[in-house]
């Protein structure tokens, strides 16, 4: 069975919630939708204070290349465009409806029956991309990448294979996982779809083997799809990383940056994704919900919840049985690589995947002690880095060391904080140090280009 | 919510690794060699061990507390009790109490204190403080008793260790000095002379699958160097008879102890698996080197000094390779 | 006898051997530089600091010698010597020293102290203002405001800002400041300016970048500026902008006649007495 070959960690899975099937949760009456859900520019919005919208109306647009656009996920109405705090800590604008009833456009099909790929022999790449585009999907494993932009590679590259990220690698989460014992022929045509839209022949589903039901199921079904092979995947942490993925299930490494998953061929999209892609092409569905797994070990109830985008956290905590008296720390994502959130009313957005409440005994870090140069955070490194070097020199500001050792081709996966035995904050301060030399880098770039 | 949300930057989990639990798992580790010298040298090796403990504790703690003016003690990460005891083990067991202490106060007020104490000393106080004492006691430090004699201390009967035999035979070119050796089993078990915890290979070797088993330290360094010094101690015998047979290069001496327990220091042996085989295989032509050509009997420890010092270098030039740099199947 | 002859032949001929060597080596490689340069960087403090804008003193020393040989030294500043060092330059190069700009000195412009901005979280982790940063607006509910890290301290290579646990703001030592502008750089909300003082030590600063809405930022703060405009109006000399909610004062402008901080409402506007700085500081410290 397959893995990465450097460096990973096993933190305990801790999946409470893999048995539980996902459940709709309910509207809330005030929706907060973020003006900026993915990576890039933020949407712009096309609709005013009083205006009234149903569910899947389109009220704001792509601000960019890099871009998505954002529809209504309540019918309702615009009670203002203002800020909110997002799970980034900072407040940010967004559109707040006030919701009435759950009036849909006409044109979604709000059926369960599953519709093929062979139902549609017309469809194209273009016209699939300019679906998914239109529909608003972003990479849904928490990247937040347009995944229209991710289907348009950029010219020289030519995509070989879609892999859909099932391997799920950060403790608790279960929302991809529940999907596909749940939908598998949904993904399935998401994939084929997404496929198509890449023009590729060949798709891989990775799923890591703590998993088993999964695997069985969907080796099982996607005998029916053409190309579409499942890769069974040995359980280590961060296999689901782009990089760590192509690896496994292809054996291909991504050169160092600025090269992309798509240099060796490779498209990755996340379960999730799939499944959106295949609600927004054959229902015309644009991405209003998504499911989000809300557990922790002190919570009574904890659920996979089908949630609107702009949700806000409190309301799921509470249909999970409320908030538990010793809550520390609310994390939107998963505890690896999830963030710490401010307040309990961070909405829902195209990229949270879970929320994990820890308790208050969880949610302190140890004290740190000096590094005893015991070296296991080199030999947990995922990238070949050596974090312990990269810490010392990002507390001293020495930006030309840190650019030397590739600082910049970290992917901030924690692995090295998660196993130092003396607790240092390896990644806080490699993590300044990556977005400081990223900026040197860009300026240098632009000077150059001035000359 | 009764109580405030802490905010931070992910991970929001850790593995659980401490430092303590290294150290103790080192501690750990040691305990069969240490039993092994109990029960080979009896209330001498006690006695060292205890005094070596003790004064490398309250060197730490008044180093700390009283010349760098540290707030909290950093006797808790079990550093200063690991040193203690590596201490302890490389020295002969009837050597006088106040030597000890004196190689304790160079272990760790010289050798880790005056560096910045713990994960900054460039070399392993144990084995600084023991070369240290081996050049200022020099008859105290290579008169061992031999083994077996648990209730005689300071009037045991001493003995000519393995290593003497090598040297004298290696350098006479007299192969039949060789015969003296003890036979290869009394060599594993420890029925011969030498510093309290070198003489059991069987007690190191049980150590090293301890530590090898938590997870404290890889096989690269310990293997390395026993290997290297099996080759060429191998082809130095082939060469020539009056050079010692490889079995016994390797179970004679130190050079177990120094590579499970002193070369694998964490602060002072290198980052990557690269630069601990470098490392390793350099320990171990060293202390051939040293062992057959150099003055001292024993040069392990001086062979993991020198290599300590060269560490910081073997750092720089071997480096881990970058994610996608090489390896792999690359367009 | 004749070892020791030996040993001197020996010796002396390694040694013509080496020196000659040595001679071929400093003529092939010698490098030609201004004797000025050296003159000149002696007379610098020596601290490396980069406040000038330069790698270092010697750094400046070249860009002297280089803008004397253009005809002016105007622009080039020693921000820790200050005028006299420049005095010394401009006679070492004979020139004419110019006129310095004012005396600046570094300024944090929060006053949110403990008990005026209260905490409603707590941040764990790397003890660094640019981490904390990253990880959201911090302990408290403003995003604007001084994280209480201490990058800003462990910057300052001349040890002059220490933070003040009571108030966990802080604390610039005027005598020690000299400009050089590291904690404005490591500062990762901005929140350090370097402001001008007047002869007799005085400035007239707005102690908060509060970007937020009035409401929004008169709840998450005490002495926060709500962006009202009062100061603007009363202003006579036009050197009070309010800007995205937010007072600022063109010190240039300032008359220091104090009137923008009888009007503030918040209390946010402080004539900063830099001779005796710590009176200033409202919460006692």
């Amino acid at each position: 069975m397959n893995t990465f070959s450097k460096g990973g960690v096993h933190p305990h899975d801790n999946k409470l919630t893999a048995g539980i099937a996902i459940s709709t949760a309910g509207l809330p009456d005030v929706a907060v939708i973020p003006l900026s859900q993915h990576i890039g520019a933020p949407a712009k919005a096309i609709v005013a204070k009083g205006d009234h919208v149903k569910v899947g109306q389109k009220i704001a647009e792509a601000g960019g290349f890099v871009s998505a656009v954002i529809h209504a996920p309540v019918s309702g109405i615009v009670s203002k465009i203002d800020t909110v705090v997002d799970a980034s800590g900072y407040a940010r604008p967004a559109i707040y409806i006030q919701r009435d009833g759950d009036e849909w456009e006409s044109s979604i099909d709000r059926s369960d029956s599953l519709v093929t790929l062979d139902q549609h022999p017309d469809l194209t790449a273009e016209t699939i991309r300019e679906a998914i585009r239109e529909a608003g999907i972003v990479g849904m494993g928490g990247a937040c990448f347009p995944t229209h932009v991710k289907l348009s590679p950029p010219p020289g590259c030519i995509p070989e294979q879609v892999i859909i990220n099932a391997v799920e690698c950060e403790p608790y989460l279960t929302a991809d996982h529940r999907l596909l014992l749940e939908h598998p022929d949904e993904v399935l045509t998401g994939v084929g779809l997404l496929m198509k839209a890449a023009g590729v022949q060949k798709g891989f589903i990775a799923i890591e083997n703590n998993k088993p039901d999964a695997i069985l199921l969907m080796q099982e079904k996607a005998a029916a799809y053409d190309g579409i092979t499942v890769v069974p995947l040995k359980v280590k942490y961060p296999q689901g990383g782009e990089k760590q993925l192509i690896e496994a299930v292809t054996g291909r490494q991504v050169p160092p940056p600025p090269a992309l998953p798509v240099n060796v061929g490779a498209i990755i999209q996340n379960v999730g994704t799939a499944y959106a892609v295949y609600e927004a092409v054959m229902k015309h569905k644009p991405l209003i919900e998504r499911v989000v797994t809300v557990t922790g070990k002190h919570l009574s109830r904890p659920a996979n919840l089908r949630a609107r985008i702009g949700t806000p956290m409190s309301q799921l905590i509470e249909e999970c049985g409320g908030w538990p008296e010793d809550t520390g720390k609310l994390i939107g994502g998963g505890p690896m690589m999830g963030k710490a959130l401010h307040h309990a009313d961070v909405p829902v957005c195209k990229g949270s995947s879970g929320i994990l409440l820890m308790s208050e005994e969880e949610s302190h870090r140890s004290t740190p002690s000096p590094c005893i140069r015991c070296a296991k955070c080199v030999a947990a490194c995922p990238m070949g880095l050596e974090p312990y070097l990269l810490a010392k020199a990002a507390e001293r500001d020495i930006w030309n060391l840190l650019e030397e050792h590739h600082v910049t081709s970290c992917i901030e996966c924690g692995s090295c904080q998660f196993t130092c035995p003396s607790y240092r904050p390896l990644l806080d301060v490699i993590r300044v140090a990556k977005a400081t030399v990223t900026g040197i880098q860009r300026a240098r770039a632009s000077a150059q280009q001035n000359k | 919510m009764n109580n405030k949300l802490t905010i931070s930057l992910s991970p929001h989990i850790h593995g659980g690794d401490s430092v303590q639990r290294n150290m103790y798992g080192v501690l750990l580790a040691l305990l069969p060699v240490l039993l092994s010298s109990f029960w080979f040298f009896g209330w001498g090796a006690v006695k060292i061990t205890c005094v070596s403990v003790l004064a490398c504790m309250a060197v730490e703690y008044a180093t700390g507390r009283w010349l760098l003016q540290r707030k909290a003690s950093t006797l808790s990460d079990g550093s200063a009790i690991v040193t203690g005891v590596l201490l302890a083990i490389n020295l002969p067991s009837n050597l006088p109490l106040w030597m000890v202490v004196a190689g304790a106060v160079f272990a760790i007020g010289v050798v880790k204190m005056t560096f910045g104490g713990l994960g900054c000393n460039l070399f392993n106080p144990a084995l600084a403080a023991r070369a240290f004492m081996l050049v200022s006691f020099p008859a105290a430090m290579t008169t061992w008793p031999l083994s077996g004699q648990p209730f005689f201390t300071t009037d045991a009967q001493t003995g000519a260790t393995p290593l003497t035999l090598i040297k004298e035979a290696a350098q006479t070119g007299n192969a039949s000095l060789l015969d003296k050796l003890p036979p290869l089993e009394d060599m594993l078990i420890g029925c011969t002379g030498g510093s309290m915890g070198e003489v059991s290979a069987l007690a190191v070797l049980m150590g090293l699958a301890f530590l090898l088993f938590k997870r404290i330290i890889t096989w690269h360094i310990p293997v390395s160097i026993v290997g290297t010094v099996f080759v060429v101690s191998g082809v130095m015998h082939l060469l020539h008879p009056a050079y010692a047979s490889p079995m016994v290069e390797v179970l004679s001496g130190g050079l177990l102890l120094g590579a499970v327990f002193m070369a694998t220091d964490y602060v002072t042996s290198p980052m990557t698996p690269k630069g601990q085989l470098v490392y390793g295989v350099a320990i171990g032509v060293l202390t051939v080197v040293i062992r057959t050509f150099g003055a001292y009997p024993e040069g392990m420890s001086f062979a993991i000094l020198i290599m300590n010092a060269l560490t910081p270098l073997i750092n720089r030039s071997c480096r881990p390779s970058l994610f996608g740099e090489k390896g792999g199947k690359n367009s | 006898m004749d070892t020791i002859l030996i040993a001197v032949i020996v010796l002396g001929v390694i040694g013509f051997t080496l020196s000659l060597v040595l001679y071929g080596v400093s003529r092939k490689f010698f490098v030609k530089e201004d004797p000025r340069i050296a003159q000149v960087a002696d007379a610098l403090p020596g601290a490396n600091c980069g406040g000038c804008g330069y790698p270092g003193c010697s750094g400046l020393a070249a860009a002297c010698v280089k803008a004397a040989d253009e005809g002016s030294l105007e622009g080039l500043l020693c921000p820790v010597g200050g005028q006299d060092t420049m005095t010394q330059i401009a006679a070492v190069l004979g020139m004419e020293s110019c006129a310095m700009s004012a005396k600046r000195v570094a300024v944090v412009c929060c006053e949110g102290s403990c008990a005026q901005r209260p905490d409603k979280r707590i941040y764990e982790g790397a003890q660094s203002c640019r981490t904390a940063h990253m990880a959201g607006m911090g302990a408290t509910d403003c995003a604007y405001g001084c994280l209480g890290c201490g990058d800003c301290a462990s910057h300052c290579q001349f040890g002059g800002v220490t933070m003040n646990p009571e108030t966990g703001l802080p604390e610039f030592n005027e005598q020690i400041c000299t400009a050089c502008g590291s904690c404005v750089k490591a500062c990762p909300r901005g929140l350090i300016s370097l402001v001008p003082v007047d002869s007799r030590g005085h400035a007239v600063v707005v102690k908060c970048k509060n970007k937020d809405k009035g409401v929004t930022a008169r709840n998450v703060c005490e002495v926060s500026c709500i962006g009202c405009k009062l100061c603007e109006k009363a202003c006579e000399s036009d050197a009070v902008r309010v800007e995205e909610n937010v007072a600022v004062i063109d010190g240039n402008k300032c008359t220091q006649c104090h009137k923008c901080i009888e009007k503030c409402p918040r209390g946010c506007i402080v004539s900063v007495d830099m001779l005796q700085r710590a009176k200033s500081c409202k919460c006692g410290n």
